[in-house]
């Protein structure tokens, strides 16, 4: 379970820039994040949204400046691995193998990251609606089933921070509603969020930072 | 105790790797079975295409074999890391608490468990097709445990290296082979010695000292390319 709120700020962006390629796509990218607030990037498209979700994953190296978690610095070698078991990501690609159930899906992923919440597969299944699909592979799912199904993954462990690239795309209008109530269930717990999306995302607790990339 | 835990944590996430590996291959049987219906393909059509006696053809057998077995092994590895960067899993491993190497190995397990594996139980009727003498099929045997491990090891440092480039499919074996060389060499001595009924023992022992190197350094090296990989 997330730690209780505290005053300090979970994760601190500083000063970060991102590059893709040839090309920088932000830079001067300040955020704070405390328990239970939300931070969502937006900006058009191409504007290095996706770039800046890797970047504090440290799935990406940033151009410039850095990522703090807890007051650590966590972009630079030597890194901390402590910091990777409480941060939970959900990418474009919901990671999930074509030939395998989600069930199976989800247990695998519960081995990877070390069983810690009391939330079992099956239970997380159930929670986005997928209790009659577990046993479907998951090449019979629709895209929307997917996206359920990467979703139930954020239940099964107790990471502190999410980290959502488009968590509401391809679902329908129940499905984001799903989004919201965990991500509201989420903060109210004291956990931080950091995401980006399309469509609005309301959030019953806490508070959501706008973070605009790809202005002026 | 604190030790104890991580490595059973450790263990657990590498046998977990394993198991999805194996698992989600065996479900997709036809292509599972693609190397090694290859390797049997390219055996058998060899004797054909030569048009060679018995004789001469058990000459070169040893060299036939093996090169079908690398370039089985060659055709399976360019997937090796590829899908798992499309739909997304490698970020997955990446993020992981676990070390990159620890995981590359499991990979590389599943992968020697699915090719490697299947070509040395193919590799009876493949020297019976290339009219091995029956006194050096044992040393086959143990030429191929000690070798195939070496070559998805090898390969997988490569493949890790090439998963992300466009265009990758000549890039692969011009990384991987000049590391993968040296198992043809060793193996074709160690199977034409025993065929010809003479010590096979130096080449064997190259190969198991072929197979520590990799064994201690490919987890390592594949686990670091695909970090740099994933960016």
């Amino acid at each position: 379970m997330p730690r209780p709120p505290s005053e300090a700020p979970l994760l601190g962006i500083e000063d970060l820039a991102g590059r893709r390629g040839d090309r920088l796509l932000f830079s001067g990218l300040s955020a704070v994040a405390a328990a239970g607030e939300a931070l969502r990037v937006s900006g058009p498209n191409g504007c290095g949204k996706t770039t800046a979700l890797r970047i504090v994953c440290g799935l990406l190296r940033p151009e410039a400046g850095r990522i703090r978690w807890r007051g650590r610095t966590v972009s630079e070698p030597p890194g901390d691995p402590g910091w990777r078991r409480e941060l939970a990501f959900v990418g474009h690609h919901e990671a999930l193998k074509d030939t395998l159930t989600p069930l199976e899906n989800l247990r695998f992923a519960r081995a990877l990251r070390g069983a810690r919440a009391p939330c079992r597969p099956e239970e997380a299944l159930e929670r986005v609606g997928l209790a009659a699909e577990r046993d479907t592979l998951t090449r019979e799912l629709s895209a929307g089933q997917r996206r359920r199904a990467a979703l139930a993954r954020l239940l099964l462990d107790d990471a502190v921070l999410w980290v959502l690239d488009e968590p509401a795309a391809a679902l329908d209008r129940e499905g984001t509603t799903l989004v919201e109530s965990l991500c509201s269930e989420h903060a109210s717990a004291g956990g931080a969020l950091l995401f980006t999306s399309h469509q609005p995302l309301v959030l019953a607790s806490g508070r959501v930072r706008e973070l605009r990339l790809g202005d002026g | 105790m604190a030790t104890a835990d991580s490595l059973a944590f450790g263990g657990g996430a590498f046998a977990a790797v394993v198991r999805r590996d194996v698992r989600s291959a065996l479900r997709r049987p036809a292509e599972a079975a693609t190397p090694v219906v290859f390797f049997v393909v390219v055996a058998a059509v060899f004797p054909l295409g030569t048009g060679a006696g018995p004789a001469t053809l058990a000459a070169v057998a040893p060299g036939a074999l093996w090169i079908a077995a690398l370039l089985a092994a060659l055709l399976s590895l360019d997937r090796l890391f590829r899908e798992d960067l499309e739909d997304g899993s490698l970020d997955q491993l990446l993020l992981s608490p676990h070390p990159p190497a620890l995981l590359a190995a499991g990979r590389i397990t599943a992968h020697w468990l699915l090719t490697g594996l299947p070509l040395l139980v193919a590799s009876l009727p493949v020297a019976v097709l290339l009219a091995l003498p029956a006194r050096s099929l044992p040393t086959l045997l143990g030429a191929l445990a000690l070798g195939t491990p070496v070559l998805s090891l090898a390969g997988a440092i490569g493949a890790a290296l090439t998963a992300g480039v466009r265009g990758r499919s000549l890039l692969l074996p011009l990384i991987a082979l000049p590391l993968l060389v040296p198992v043809l060499i060793f193996g074709t001595l160690a199977v034409r010695a025993a065929a010809i009924g003479v010590s096979a023992a130096g080449p064997l022992y190259f190969l198991a000292a072929l197979l520590a190197l990799a064994l201690t350094l490919a987890p390592f090296a594949t686990g670091a390319a695909l970090a740099v990989g994933a960016e």
